[in-house]
């Protein structure tokens, strides 16, 4: 089987029962992505896959050959930080830390998702072509044991908002 | 999960071939149900076909209808602008379902065909009839809170938990299927069954059949449709209750026309076509509202945690039509 994992090719053999996040963590040592539930539940496996977020946990690795996946090593570095990541830092988005690659992929994917006008359930006017960060609903799909979700909100708004929704705007703007 | 035989079809065509030479065979899709199902040693496939290759394209025709290929993802068919300006209902309905992530992995065919989040169909503990149709049913009488009311049977209690088919059994949707003896059209309203004496058979499928496309008719007025589901949290919670439904009221404030399907509330999507009859050429009032919602529910049955959505299903219904009649546009 063959991929493109963060950006480099990777060959990997291995039984058809292994799920995509059991190859990253078991066969791979892409150790970064989560397990929480293994079962879609929590969100701890999000990884990107040609861009789009899913739960690495009910994928199975034979179906997503030849595809490009990106986990939370190939966002960013200690020494080279996302800007995500950097506002996870800034705003105190973690406690212990288990959610925090799955809510850093998820929240990469969701803001391809408002680029490309994916609406969310709670969007009031469905015509309407471009989708703003309003609601934090479209991050259901993530869950925080912690209970850190004020910080993780708040990184997330400020690095992916746009100006008009912008909560931090004004503050920016003095 | 046990050892199986995973081949990847390229078109319908080659699915079915490999459905009919493969052992214990089973089509999986996006895997967001299956892929669970399958860790847990309720579904066994010995050979898995992925169709995922199947169409994933959406064809608005000049009528107003839409084609949606079997493969196309959740998220694609809710964002899509025909979807959206066509049939709003089904565009909120599936975003009330599931997450992001699993919006994004599960396809059209897949949610159709997903089975029941019955906590005792996945507990292999208990007695299920879905698993083994003489074990008995632990759901009756056990925690059923999320079960049915509507057409349920002594042997099976179980709802149905996809919010895209209750829009689709409003919008009239026909599902296309193609099987070792050729292709056929279904209605989506007639394609799953009451659970009857045999809740372990689901659907009207034969073995080997497969959807290859979901088909919505023309019908204007669904711009003027929504979908209200009423769950125990906010977001990423299967229905308690939800409602799909189009209005078109006429410039004498009678109801015209009508769509009413329930969810949450049966073994099957429900179309409220006793309700619908009521509201056909009534005032579109509360008052309307309420005796096609009390129709509809009138032989509603409550098990011991559930009596209370026959009084919600019929607020919820009221509550739904009321928002349709007042605001005549795409919201919520």
């Amino acid at each position: 089987m063959r991929y493109t994992i963060n950006g480099k090719p990777v060959q990997a053999e291995v039984d058809v029962r292994t799920s995509l996040l059991d190859l990253l963590r078991d066969h791979l040592q892409l150790t970064g992505t989560k397990k929480g539930c293994d079962q879609g539940a929590c969100g701890a496996c999000t990884v990107l896959v040609d861009g789009d977020r899913i739960n690495s946990c009910l994928a199975l690795a034979v179906q997503y050959q030849g595809r490009e996946i990106t986990t939370i090593e190939g966002v960013g570095s200690p020494t080279d930080l996302h800007r995500l990541q950097a506002a996870f830092v800034e705003h105190d988005g973690f406690q212990c830390g288990y959610c925090t690659p799955g809510q850093i992929c998820s929240a990469i994917g969701m803001a391809s998702e408002l680029e490309r006008g994916v609406p969310s359930a709670l969007t009031e006017d469905l015509r309407l072509k471009e989708i703003d960060l309003s609601q934090d609903e479209i991050r259901s799909g993530n869950l925080c044991r912690c209970g850190a979700y004020n910080g993780i909100v708040d990184a997330v708004h400020q690095t992916f908002a746009r100006k008009s929704n912008n909560i931090f705007a004004k503050d920016a703007a003095e | 999960m046990i050892e199986f035989r995973y081949e990847k079809a390229k078109d319908a065509a080659s699915a079915i071939q490999m459905f009919a030479s493969g052992d214990r065979a089973h089509y999986l899709a996006g895997g967001t149900n299956l892929v669970d199902l399958m860790r847990e040693n309720i579904e066994r496939p010995e050979t898995v076909i992925d169709v995922t290759g199947l169409s994933q394209t959406i064809e608005p025709h000049e009528s107003g209808g839409i084609l949606i290929g079997a493969a196309v993802k959740n998220t694609a068919l809710a964002a899509h602008l025909g979807v959206r300006e066509r049939f709003p209902v089904l565009t909120r309905a599936i975003l009330a379902g599931a997450s992001g992530q699993i919006r994004n992995m599960a396809t059209v065919g897949g949610n159709i065909l997903q089975r029941t989040r019955c906590n005792y169909f996945y507990d292999e503990a208990a007695r299920c009839n879905k698993r083994d149709p003489s074990a008995g049913c632990d759901a009756i009488g056990g925690f059923n809170r999320t079960h049915a009311i509507l057409g349920a049977s002594p042997a099976c209690v179980a709802t149905h938990p996809s919010d895209m088919c209750v829009a689709l059994a409003a919008l009239d949707a026909t599902v296309h299927l193609e099987g070792a003896n050729g292709a056929r059209s279904i209605k989506l309203i007639d394609l799953h069954r009451l659970p009857g004496g045999r809740p372990d058979v689901e659907t009207e499928l034969v073995p080997g059949e497969l959807i290859s496309a979901v088909e919505l008719p023309p019908l204007l007025f669904a711009a003027n449709s929504t979908y209200r589901k009423v769950r125990d949290r906010a977001s990423f919670a299967f229905a308690l209750v939800s409602v799909a439904a189009a209005l078109e009221v006429g410039e004498d404030g009678a109801i015209t026309d009508v769509r009413l399907a329930l969810g949450g509330v049966a073994h099957k999507p429900w179309r409220a076509t006793v309700a619908e009859q009521e509201l056909r050429g009534a005032p579109a009032s509360e008052e309307t509202f309420r005796r096609a919602a009390e129709a509809e529910l009138k032989d509603a049955v409550g098990l011991r945690d559930n009596a209370f959505k026959i009084e919600l299903t019929k607020r919820v219904i009221v509550n739904t039509l009321q928002k349709l009649a007042m605001a005549p546009v795409a919201v919520l």
